[in-house]
């Protein structure tokens, strides 16, 4: 109500008012669904920072790396290590036990890989993996001395029945994937440097 | 709820219209902050401090939940796990810096919103329960901000949290047990820290319960306004949306540009350097304040510095307290029919050149060294902050002679209202 | 039955208040002033001539200042001075790189434990650590200073008003006792042991001098002189680096906000008049 007499009432007020013809309209119509949008950008602007502060912090990422010397691992045994605060298991392969993974069918695997595809080159004894079980999580036994190695002489997971080969493959149980092999490399003869 | 004009919702779709059959959460916000409840046409922009204390009340609880997943209680590691937000964290400085400059912008729109409250004299009936709900909200979050001051474990964590204890050490017989028992130990520690941060944790959340009462309190009078006259018809009001949506939303623009200029280019401004210091129970700061908006009260602690019957630290505790809990009786003190101070022309006399000029000394003072010439100014403020609430709102409106105040809202806003007054198309209100 | 109570009341805390009052301004009128040399002779910090370039809403770091700085600080303050916040990966903040960085690391001794007894021992830093302290603990530290404990720089220029140009003027500031001085307050002396400086709060600091003569520190190659001015500077300018490394990253994230929101609160202006148009007497609606 434009007069200065009457009293406006929100019933009447409510209805638009098209003064300016169609361009008036739609003018009215285009600022309150700019200022809405505007709203709901800012609004959707402010999730990013609250959902990425639960991330991986600058500290937690900085840890990714960690070195290991492997030069007193005697053949048959095997060591944990902690890589990004998860067990890593270093063993040492017999001769008995590289044979053992080799003779091995490759396409009767469940996750196909080679043992030398599981090492590196020149050094297929040393046998890096995580020690964290494919199927939930847990921590496999068959690194420490006296513990349950499974049917295949690897590791075995005892939460579920997962049993893995002298290369940490899968070969029995519910796990799907064999032990994963982290990224690493040899910074010297003696010091593997994982992650 | 209270107009008999207020829109009814009606739900737009069928999810709606299921929703609101099963549990009517559309029609409860529609009818609390929607099209369904009617407000003063007139409100001034002193009414959005409602809204935006809303708006910052949820602020503080999401950066602050955010800030809880990287801290930890412990006086030994809490002081480097706030550096740990700020440097290490993804965005954790965003965090941290708008929960601390958050607080200060919460009590920034209160004060406000209180002192709104004080010139339109909103406490009076029929909204007494709205104002004693605001200040046990006020109270609550005065409680929240010195627990949540004390978690940095800076100096003026540590010495703020046992200046604060000590006040209770002033009460006769049981003031040092009671002391004691509220930090846990003799001095602050892990225990006291622990509690403190349960405590800031657990407060808000029955901040937002009272703020629900506090709203649910207010609909059932609906909003006072700049004249202070009822609403008399629906001539006098607006459905809350589109109308106050779009001008609160205009006001929370204005003060997050504010904020935004605090958070990214002054955000220890209103902080304390000796705060990035780590706690020493060995070493006290050469000036100790707490945080600004406790200014006034501790100007109004530290005024009373003479033994007259009781000691001086004694009084100064029970003014401090006194000169919060007496808005709990202000409803009852002032008895003045007129409600805006607009029309109340000696009462705003002492309003803008009583209160205000004596908050403002008080704020100053408060944040000053405790020297002359800043205790005696505030011991005169604080002698008229007392005269003022307690013996020139009771007795004013005895000398007063209110100014004519209009007949109606509308009559207010357009200069006339014929429908009003002839009587046409308006319900009363009660 | 609540308004004489309250008037009582209201009037008690006002006369008692007044009692102070009367008493307080009693005693000021009647007793001298106490004037302290502190009072008199505390100056303010300043900035260095021409500031720092992190100043202003618009500053930003300038790093080749930021690695003099470093270098002032590990050459010089790191003696005493720890800066246990600041990780070594951090530098990467000051443009060095990886190898840098490891290396840097390295060539600190920070505390570990032997791999194979277990016992306590050193080794060489990772990017992980954090700066080693030079003592092992605040008792060794106080023991070795005079009882005076050196405090941690890492927040220095945070935990101090003005910070940078106040440990810019801390560290420019030493010098003998002005002549006014003595003349004004004959008592006043420098305790042994401390060291007279305007910009320290009671005018006498425990730390000695750390910066007594050009070219302290021999920066590399195209570098300003090492005046004590200049390393004074750079090693302020590095302690607001280590105080707020994501200082410049919080403008630079704080102009598009702030734009943005300047823009949004202009359309919510546009948007509400446009609401209130029809309800606001005497205006056409646009």
């Amino acid at each position: 109500m434009a007069d200065t007499t009457g009293a406006a009432t929100p019933d009447i007020v409510a209805e638009p008012q098209v003064e300016g013809g169609d361009d008036g309209v739609r003018r009215r119509d285009f600022i309150n669904i700019a200022a809405v949008s505007a709203a709901g950008f800012g609004g959707v602007a402010v999730l990013y920072p609250l959902i990425s502060q639960m991330a991986p912090s600058a500290d937690v990422l900085a840890e990714s790396s960690t070195e290991v010397d492997v030069s007193a691992i005697e053949p048959g045994q095997a060591i944990k290590a902690i890589f990004r605060k998860q067990p890593l298991f270093v063993r040492r392969l017999t001769d008995k036990e590289i044979a053992e993974a080799n003779a091995v069918n490759i396409s009767s695997l469940r996750d196909p890989q080679t043992l030398a595809e599981r090492t590196k080159e020149g050094h297929q004894d040393l046998l890096v993996t995580m020690g964290v079980c494919t199927h939930l999580g847990c921590v496999p036994l068959g690194a420490a001395e006296g513990e349950n190695k499974g049917e295949f002489g690897g590791y075995f997971c005892p939460c579920h029945g997962s049993h893995y080969d002298t290369a940490a493959r899968i070969r029995k149980g519910p796990a799907p994937l064999n032990l994963q092999v982290p990224e690493y490399e040899f910074t010297s003869d003696t010091v593997i440097t994982v992650g | 709820m209270s107009f008999p004009w207020a829109k009814e919702y009606t739900p737009a779709n069928p999810v709606m219209k299921f929703l609101d059959e099963k549990l009517p959460l559309p029609r409860l916000v529609y009818n609390a902050v929607g099209a369904g409840y009617p407000v003063p046409r007139n409100l001034n922009y002193m009414w959005n401090f409602g809204v935006l204390a809303g708006f910052f009340l949820v602020l503080q609880i999401v950066t602050g939940v955010v800030l809880a997943m990287h801290y930890a209680a412990d006086a030994t590691v809490a002081f480097g796990k706030v550096e740990h937000i700020m440097r290490d964290v993804n965005w954790g400085w965003l965090m941290r810096y708008s929960h601390a400059n958050g607080a200060s912008f919460f009590f920034i729109v209160i004060y406000l919103h209180i002192f709104r409250g004080f010139y339109y004299s909103s406490y009076k009936a029929p909204r007494e329960m709205v104002w004693l709900l605001g200040v046990v909200i006020f109270l609550l979050m005065m409680a929240t901000a010195f627990m949540g001051y004390v978690l940095p474990w800076g100096q003026m964590s540590f010495w703020g949290a046992k200046v604060i204890t000590g006040l209770f050490g002033a009460i006769p017989v049981v003031g040092e047990p009671l002391q004691v028992w509220l930090l846990g130990g003799f001095a602050p520690d892990d225990a006291a820290l622990n509690r403190f941060f349960s405590l800031h944790f657990l407060l808000p959340f029955v901040i937002a319960g009272v703020v629900i009462l506090h709203i649910w309190a207010l609909h059932i009078p609906g909003s006072s306004n700049p004249t202070g006259v009822e609403v008399k018809g629906e001539s006098d009001t607006v459905p809350f949306h589109p109308y106050y949506t779009a001008k609160d939303g205009f006001g929370l623009g204005v003060v997050l540009v504010l904020f935004a200029v605090m958070l990214f280019f002054l955000p220890n401004y209103l902080g304390h350097p000796d705060n990035y210091i780590e706690a020493n129970p060995l070493s006290t700061p050469a000036h100790i304040v707490p945080e600004w908006y406790f200014w006034p009260f501790y100007a109004i602690l530290r005024a009373f510095t003479f033994d007259f019957i009781l000691p001086a630290k004694l009084w100064g505790v029970l003014a401090m307290f006194a000169a919060i809990l007496m808005w709990f009786f202000l409803p009852w003190l002032d008895r003045s029919p007129v409600r805006s101070g607009h029309y109340r022309p000696l009462f705003r006399k002492f309003f803008w050149f009583g209160l205000i000029p004596v908050m403002a000394v008080l704020f100053y003072c408060g944040g000053a060294p405790a020297e002359e010439p800043y205790v005696m100014l505030s011991q005169i403020a604080t002698a008229y902050y007392f005269l003022h609430f307690l013996v020139i709102l009771p007795l004013v409106s005895s000398f007063e002679k209110p100014e004519p105040l209009p007949y109606s809202i509308t009559e207010a806003v357009l200069g006339s209202d014929k429908k009003a007054v002839l009587g046409e198309n308006t319900t009363p209100a009660t | 039955m609540i308004r004489p109570i309250a008037i009582l009341v209201g009037l008690g805390f006002s006369f008692v208040v007044l009692l102070a009052f009367v008493t307080g301004a009693y005693t000021w009128a009647t007793e001298e002033a106490q004037h302290t040399a502190e009072h008199e002779f505390h100056l303010a910090p300043h900035s260095p001539e021409g500031g720092f370039a992190h100043d202003g809403p618009l500053g930003t770091w300038d790093v080749a200042q930021l690695q003099r700085g470093y270098q002032v600080y590990k050459e010089v303050c790191a003696a005493c001075h720890s800066l246990k916040y600041v990780a070594f990966r951090d530098l990467a903040g000051l443009g060095y790189d990886e190898g840098q960085i490891k290396a840097e690391a390295a060539s600190y001794q920070v505390p570990g434990i032997d791999p194979n007894t277990g016992e306590a021992t050193f080794r060489p830093g990772l990017p992980t650590d954090y700066f080693p302290s030079p003592y092992p603990n605040a008792v060794a530290a106080a023991a070795a200073n005079n009882n005076a404990v050196p405090p941690d720089l890492s927040l220095m220029t945070k935990a101090r008003h003005h910070g940078p140009e106040y440990v810019y003027s801390l560290l420019t500031g030493f010098g003998p006792i002005p002549a006014e001085l003595k003349q004004e307050f004959p008592d006043f002396t420098t305790p042994t042991g401390l060291h007279f400086n305007r910009y320290f709060p009671n005018l006498n600091l425990a730390m000695a001098p750390p910066l007594t003569a050009d070219g302290q520190v021999t920066y590399a190659e195209g570098n300003p002189e090492p005046t004590i001015r200049q390393m004074a500077a750079d090693v302020a300018a590095f302690l607001t680096w280590t105080a707020e490394p994501k200082l410049v990253e919080r403008r630079q994230t704080g102009w598009p906000v702030l734009g943005f929101l300047i823009f949004a609160t202009i359309l919510a202006f546009l948007a509400k008049k446009q609401v209130w148009s029809s309800m606001t007497p005497g205006r056409k609606d646009d």
